[in-house]
C-alpha cells in the first residue's frame, strides 16, 4: 500500500538553485510519506530559517516555519498537543548544529518521537557562504577568508554520546538510501536524527557531489547498530571514507511514553476543556 | 480593626511553614489576612520576613508599623523593633536578647524537645502569639489536619496549648464572621486561571519570581490531564508552547524580564503566524540579573515594544489575586479570539502576597476557542491568513479535517502561508494584522476608578499598586481631601475615556508607579496628551504600602 505521490506536491514556487542537494531531499521525503501509506494532513514538518528550511513550504503537508535555530521545539509543542501527527524536522546544519544547538540536546535526552533532517551541506547557503558549524577546518569562505579556525562538529559522535535513540546518515543524491532512511527514521519509536550530505553548488567549492560520491560508502549488512562503541568508532570515520546508514540505535520509552497523563490519553487535542474541572483545585486555598 | 505581625529569620529556619500556619489559623477565626514576603535571593541565611495583616475588614496592603514580632534570629529583633509600636511585643525564644521591655522570651526549643518534636517550636511561638491578641485556640486542628499527618497534627497542637498557656493577653481582637474566604497569591491565582481557562500545556524556565506558577501547574498536572514542561531555556519555553498552539491546545509560558527577553522573538513569530498565546511576565527589578526577589513594575516600556516591527498584541496588568484568576482565563479567551499574544504582567509583590478574598465563581467565565470548521472554510487550499473584512482568518487545527493542511509561517506569507515579497502582498497581510487593533480597542476595560465623584487629586497607577491605592484613598478621603485614583488592568492598547472623563477635571495627577521614569505616565502622555503633574515613584525593589502613598501624598502633593 502507498499513497498517491502527487499529493505531496506543494503549489509553492521554489528558490532554490538548479543542481540543489534539497531536491534530492524533498524527493526522497515524498517517496517516503508516500511508501509510508500516509497523508498529507496528518503530517507535519517543521523548520527553522535557512535553505533547507524552506521544506515546509515545497511539500504539500501540515507546516511550521519558524525561527532560525528553533525548527524542534515547536515540533515537540505540536507532538505533544497531538501525539498522533507524524512530525518532522527538517533543517540545515547551521539551524540545527548552530543557533539551535541547545535544542537538539535536549529533546535527544527527552527521546520525543520525532525525525529530524539536518541538510547538511557544510556552509550557510542562505546567507551566501559563511562556515557552518560542520565547515572543515582551514575551509576558506565567504567571511573567514583565512580559513575557519574551529574544529568541526561531529553531528554522529555527539548524538551517540548522548544516547539518541536512532543516528543515521545519508546523502542527498541518494534517493533511495535516503528513503529507506527517512522511513527507518520514521517508523521508530523516538529521536531519530538523520544527517544527510548535501552538496551546496553554489557556495561549497570543496564538498561536491563528487567530493562526497567518492567517499561515502553503505555500512555492512551484519553491523550492529546497538553496539555503542562500534558506533561510535563509526562516527569517527570521515576523511577518506564516509559510512551512511543506520549507525546507531537504542531501544528505549520515548517521551510521550514517559508521562502518563498523555500515554493514556487520547491526544491532547481532544481533550473536553470546562472551568468547572477546576473548582477542585480550589478545595487547597480554603 | 487591623494588627500587624512580622515573622522573620534567617532562611532554612522554618519561617514560611510558621507564617503559612499563622496565616491559615487567623483565617480560620474568621480574620481578612493579607500578607507580604520580604526575602533575598539565598537558600541559607541572610535575612527574610513576612508581614502578616488582619483585621475584621478587607485588607489590600501591607503597613509599616508592627504590633508583634516572631523573631526567630537576633537581626530579626535589630532590624524591625523601631518598627514596633510602644504597647507592641516581640516574641522569641531564650536564647535571644534584647533589653527592651517589649520581648517576650519563651523557652521554645526547649519546650518542643519536651513534646519530642523540635519541627513544633513555632507553633509555640503562633500559639504564644494568639494568646497575645486574646485569640483562643479552639477549632484549629482542622488547619492541621489538612497540612500534617495524625501524630504532627497533636504535637502541634500541644505546641500551641503550651505557647497559649505561657502568656498573658495584651491586645483584644475578635471576630465574628465565618470563614468563607480563600487565601491566595497572584502567582497562584494565575495558575489556577490557567487550569480553569483550559490551558492544557505551559512550558517554561525557572525564573524568579514567576517559577511558583510553573510549580503549581506542575504539582496539579496528572490530575487535571495536562503537561507541565521545563523547556532548556525561554526561547524553547515560547517556541514548544507556540507549536503546541498551533497544534491545537490552549498553551501558556511564563518567566520574569530576564527570560522575557530571551522570548521577545518567539512573540514576532507568534504575531506574524498568528498563533494564540498568553505569556505571563512577573517583574522585577532589572536590567539583567537585578533584584531576583524584589518587586517593580519596569517592563511596561518594554513589553509593549517587544519584538520587531507593528503588529497587534495586548498586555493586561493584573491588580491583585482575585483579578489575576479572572482575567488570566480572559486573556486566553482573547488570544484565541483575535489570533494574538496577550502579555499578563504581574509582579514579585502580587506575585508572593497572600489574600483572604471571596471564593471563584466558576459560573462567570468559560473557555471560547473560535475555532473554524470544515463548512466555514470551503473547498480547495486552506488559507491560514485568508483575508477577511475584520482581519481574523478562520483558524482550524491540523490533522483534524481530511486534505486540509495548515502552513504556519514566519515570512511575510500569502494567504496561504507560502513566502510572498510582493508590494502588494506586503500591504494587504500589513493591513490585515493591523486592523484586529480596532477591534482590540472595542473589546478592552477601562481602569478601575476609586475615590470621590469630583475629584482634584488624580492618583493614576497599574497593576499590583491597585491594593495600596485603594487604602491611600481612603485614609485621604477619610480626612474629607477630594481625591481618587485611576488604577489600569488593561493597559496595551490604552483604554483613554476614563482617563479623559476624570483627568480633565480634576487639577493634580500623580503617577504612582514602581519605576524610575514613569513608565504609565509617559504612556499616557504619548497616547492621549495628558501630562502627570507629580509623581510617587518607587525603584527600590520594595512596595509602596497604602499608608506610604498617603503620607507621599500629604507630603509632596497637597
Amino acid at each position: 500500500m502507498a499513497t498517491d505521490i502527487k499529493l505531496f506536491e506543494s503549489k509553492s514556487e521554489n528558490s532554490w538553485c538548479p543542481g540543489c542537494g534539497n531536491f534530492g531531499i524533498v524527493n526522497a521525503l515524498k517517496k517516503a510519506f508516500s511508501e509510508l501509506d500516509l497523508l498529507p494532513h496528518n503530517i507535519l514538518i517543521a523548520s527553522g530559517i535557512g535553505q533547507a528550511a524552506k521544506t515546509p513550504h515545497y511539500v504539500n503537508a501540515n507546516g511550521f516555519n519558524g525561527l532560525h535555530g528553533r525548527g524542534i521545539p515547536p515540533a515537540v509543542g505540536a507532538k505533544i498537543a497531538n501525539k498522533d501527527l507524524r512530525v518532522i524536522v527538517t533543517s540545515g546544519d547551521g539551524d540545527s548544529y548552530g543557533e539551535g544547538g541547545n535544542h537538539l540536546i535536549h529533546n535527544i535526552r527527552r527521546n520525543i518521537d520525532i525525525t529530524h533532517l539536518v541538510h547538511n551541506n557544510q556552509i550557510y547557503g542562505l546567507t551566501k557562504g559563511q562556515g557552518s558549524p560542520t565547515t572543515g577546518k582551514g575551509h576558506k569562505t565567504s567571511m573567514q577568508f583565512e580559513g575557519v579556525y574551529a574544529d568541526e562538529f561531529n553531528p554522529i559522535a555527539f548524538a551517540i554520546s548522548l544516547g539518541c535513540s536512532f543516528v543515521a546518515r545519508s546523502f542527498s543524491a541518494d534517493k533511495d538510501h535516503l528513503s529507506e532512511m527517512i522511513k527507518a527514521g520514521m517508523e521508530h519509536n523516538g529521536y531519530a536524527l538523520i544527517d544527510i550530505l548535501q552538496p551546496c553548488v553554489t557556495f561549497n567549492k570543496i564538498n561536491t557531489y563528487k567530493w562526497y560520491k567518492d567517499r561515502v560508502y553503505y555500512i555492512e549488512d551484519d553491523y550492529n547498530p546497538y553496539d555503542k562503541v562500534e558506533a561510535f568508532k563509526k562516527s569517527q570515520e570521515w576523511e577518506n571514507k564516509i559510512p551512511i546508514g543506520v549507525i546507531y540505535k537504542e531501544d528505549k520509552p520515548t517521551f510521550i511514553d514517559r508521562i502518563p497523563q498523555i500515554k493514556d490519553n487520547p491526544p491532547l487535542i481532544n481533550k473536553k476543556l470546562d472551568p468547572k474541572n477546576a473548582i477542585k483545585f480550589m478545595e487547597e486555598f480554603k | 480593626m487591623k494588627y500587624n505581625i512580622l515573622v522573620g529569620g534567617a532562611a532554612g529556619q522554618g519561617m514560611s511553614t510558621i507564617s503559612t500556619l499563622l496565616q491559615k489559623v487567623l483565617k480560620r477565626k474568621g480574620f481578612y489576612v493579607f500578607a507580604n514576603k520580604d526575602y533575598m535571593s539565598r537558600v541559607r541565611g541572610g535575612h527574610n520576613f513576612v508581614q502578616i495583616r488582619f483585621g475584621t475588614t478587607p485588607i489590600t496592603s501591607h503597613h509599616p508599623t508592627l504590633d508583634a514580632i516572631i523573631a526567630l534570629d537576633q537581626s530579626t529583633i535589630d532590624n524591625h523593633i523601631n518598627r514596633l509600636n510602644n504597647n507592641g511585643i516581640i516574641i522569641c525564644d531564650t536564647d535571644l536578647n534584647s533589653e527592651d521591655k517589649r520581648v517576650i522570651q519563651i523557652p521554645m526549643r526547649k519546650l518542643s524537645r519536651e513534646i519530642k518534636n523540635p519541627r513544633v517550636f513555632g507553633s509555640i511561638g503562633i500559639g504564644a502569639l494568639l494568646k497575645i491578641f486574646g485569640i483562643s485556640i479552639d477549632n484549629i486542628e482542622p488547619v492541621l489536619r489538612k497540612r500534617f499527618d495524625k501524630n504532627t497534627s497533636q504535637a502541634n497542637l500541644e505546641a500551641f496549648k503550651k505557647g497559649h498557656e505561657l502568656v498573658e493577653s495584651h491586645f483584644n481582637i475578635n471576630s465574628n464572621n465565618e470563614d468563607n474566604h480563600i487565601i491566595i497569591n497572584g502567582n497562584q491565582a494565575i495558575a489556577l486561571g490557567a487550569i480553569a481557562g483550559g490551558v492544557t500545556f505551559y512550558s517554561a524556565y525557572p525564573m524568579t519570581p514567576s517559577t511558583s506558577v510553573m510549580t503549581y501547574l506542575s504539582k496539579k498536572q496528572q490530575e487535571a490531564g495536562i503537561l507541565v514542561e521545563q523547556a532548556e531555556d525561554e526561547i524553547a519555553a515560547i517556541n514548544m508552547a507556540l507549536g503546541a498552539s498551533y497544534a491545537g491546545i490552549r498553551s501558556m509560558t511564563g518567566t520574569s524580564g530576564g527570560g522575557f527577553s530571551l522570548m521577545v522573538e518567539g512573540i514576532g513569530l507568534g504575531a506574524v503566524a498568528e498563533i494564540p498565546l498568553v505569556i505571563v511576565n512577573v517583574q522585577r527589578p532589572g536590567p539583567a540579573t537585578g533584584l531576583p526577589t524584589r518587586t517593580a513594575q519596569c517592563d511596561l516600556d518594554f513589553v509593549i515594544s517587544a519584538s520587531q516591527d507593528d503588529f497587534p498584541k495586548m498586555v493586561i496588568a493584573v491588580r491583585n489575586p482575585e483579578d489575576a484568576f479572572y482575567q488570566t482565563v480572559r486573556a486566553l479567551n482573547l488570544a484565541e479570539k483575535y489570533q494574538i499574544q496577550v502579555i499578563i504582567l504581574s509582579d514579585q509583590y502580587l506575585a508572593d502576597y497572600n489574600q483572604t478574598i471571596k471564593p471563584y465563581n466558576f459560573d462567570e467565565i468559560s473557555i471560547d476557542r473560535y475555532l473554524s470548521s470544515k463548512d466555514d472554510i470551503g473547498e480547495g487550499f486552506y488559507k491560514r491568513y485568508k483575508f477577511t473584512e475584520n482581519g481574523i482568518s478562520p483558524r482550524i487545527i491540523p490533522s483534524t479535517i481530511e486534505s486540509k493542511t495548515v502552513l504556519g509561517d514566519s515570512h511575510e506569507h500569502n494567504e496561504i502561508g507560502f513566502v510572498d515579497e510582493s508590494i502588494e502582498n506586503r500591504i494587504a497581510m500589513m493591513n490585515k494584522r493591523m486592523k484586529r487593533i480596532s477591534l482590540l480597542k472595542s473589546e478592552i476595560q477601562e481602569p478601575e476608578y476609586i475615590g470621590v465623584e469630583n475629584p482634584e487629586i488624580l492618583l493614576l497607577g497599574w497593576g499590583s499598586t491597585h491594593g495600596s491605592l485603594l487604602e491611600a484613598v481612603e485614609l485621604l478621603a477619610n480626612e474629607s481631601i477630594k481625591i481618587g485614583a485611576l488604577i489600569f488592568g488593561d493597559i496595551w492598547p490604552l483604554p483613554t475615556g476614563q482617563l479623559e472623563y476624570y483627568g480633565t477635571n480634576s487639577k493634580t495627577i500623580v503617577n504612582v508607579e514602581h519605576n524610575f521614569t514613569g513608565q504609565l505616565a509617559n504612556l499616557i502622555a504619548q497616547e492621549t496628551g495628558f501630562k502627570c503633574d507629580k509623581s510617587i515613584l518607587r525603584y527600590d525593589g520594595r512596595q509602596l504600602s497604602g499608608t506610604d502613598i498617603y503620607n507621599k501624598v500629604k507630603k509632596e502633593v497637597l
